[in-house]
């Protein structure tokens, strides 16, 4: 199982949950289990097959898209989902 | 030598790069930046000349006319010094939870101040911004997410002078906002050592301000290309505070929020190294925060969460 962290945004699609959990051994597979539990999810996370582009899914605390993608082992590490804010002081 | 100056704006750049010696260990070397050397204080001084010169220069900013920029601190404060100097009105579009001492800044150096939700974020100030500019056409909005004077700016100075001062870069770290100093920086830095890691040290925001309404607000810089960064690494509030009291303890550098968080990432991949150089940005120093208790208050992570910190 992999801890999975909402963000704000995406708690009414899981029933308000802070944190979930769900299966798999790559990003890809934790987030479509995710989305088979909480099927509101899928059109939020994925646009034509692939991560949303205002989604950020970081394993072990760094992002996927400077890792490898969605097929990033995710090795029991937690999976967090942001969504993508602007910084910059 | 010593010279003088014509103008505070000519003393824009060329900051120290110092060595970390008390926080590198074994073969790896640490070196930092120090922005908070310009002359508002933060590396957005780079910004704000560049963006301005660069509009000067194309006729697109015309003598006078008033200047929109949403910021939650730092670029606003840069720009009202060159504003100032330049002879321009200038507006900040502000979340209304930036420190008071952001906004006090602001206010004396002159600057109009209009207020965007704080839950909304950073996101909320663009949102904000990008409506008064649709508005409103008389105003100039060098707009420093989509500005490509922003990386530029960084190419030519922040990256330049850490590439002449250095023989060998192998990690360059530095805060993730609007993307300008890593996209400069870093393209700067991969033409004289091609194998260099880019780092990102990207805040992890407090529920509070990580926006309520829909993904759809979300917001990717213009001028931020993700596939240039080769790492991009989490910090969540409680790492920053910490690598900042390491940072004033060990080394005696009273650095920003975002120059903790750097400096967190700094060391993780050192450990990563056997041998090497890797260089942190430090976007600015700590005065801008006394107020939030960083150094001093024993539970700051939780007020932390309800601010965005850059």
């Amino acid at each position: 199982m992999t801890a999975v962290r909402i963000p704000p945004t995406l708690r009414t699609e899981v029933g308000g949950e802070r944190q979930v959990e769900a299966h798999g051994s790559t990003a890809r597979e934790v987030l479509e289990d995710l989305a088979r539990r909480y099927p509101a999810l899928e059109s939020r996370l994925f646009e034509d097959g692939e991560l949303a582009p205002f989604v950020n899914v970081y394993v072990g605390g760094e992002d996927v898209r400077t890792l490898a993608g969605l097929d990033t082992p995710v090795d029991c590490l937690p999976l967090i989902l942001l969504p993508a804010m602007a910084g910059g002081c | 030598m010593l010279t003088t100056a014509d103008s505070l704006l000519s003393l824009v750049g060329n900051t120290p790069l110092v060595e970390l010696s008390r926080l590198q260990s074994g073969r790896v070397r640490l070196y930092a930046k120090l922005e908070g050397q310009n002359p508002t204080g933060s590396i957005k001084d780079r910004v704000a000349k560049a963006m301005i010169e660069a509009a000067e220069a194309s006729g697109e900013l015309e003598p006078g006319r008033r200047l929109l920029e949403p910021t939650s601190g730092n670029t606003g404060i840069s720009l009202a010094l060159v504003a100032k100097l330049k002879g321009y009105p200038l507006t900040c579009v502000l979340p209304e939870n930036a420190t008071k001492e952001r906004r006090q800044l602001l206010e004396l150096y002159g600057a109009d101040i209009v207020l965007s939700p704080g839950e909304e974020g950073s996101n909320g100030a663009v949102r904000k911004a990008l409506e008064l500019a649709a508005a409103d056409p008389s105003y100039y909005m060098p707009f420093q997410y989509a500005n490509a004077a922003n990386p530029r700016a960084h190419y030519e100075g922040t990256g330049a002078e850490i590439a002449a001062a250095l023989d060998r870069v192998d990690v360059l770290v530095a805060g993730l906002g609007t993307g300008g100093t890593l996209m400069g920086a870093g393209e700067r830095l991969r033409e004289r050592f091609p194998e260099v890691v880019v780092a990102a040290a990207e805040p992890l925001h407090g529920d509070p301000v990580m926006g309520l309404r829909s993904l759809e607000d979300g917001y990717v810089p213009p001028i931020l290309d993700v596939s240039k960064l080769d790492r991009k690494v989490l910090v969540s509030n409680d790492e920053s505070v910490r690598a900042l009291r390491e940072l004033l303890d060990a080394e005696g550098i009273f650095g920003g929020v975002s120059a903790g968080a750097v400096v967190h990432v700094a060391r993780r991949l050192a450990r990563e190294l056997e041998d090497g150089v890797v260089v942190c940005v430090l976007a600015d120093a700590g005065w801008k925060y006394l107020s939030a208790g960083f150094w001093t208050a024993p539970d700051v992570e939780e007020s932390m969460e309800r601010t965005v910190w850059w």
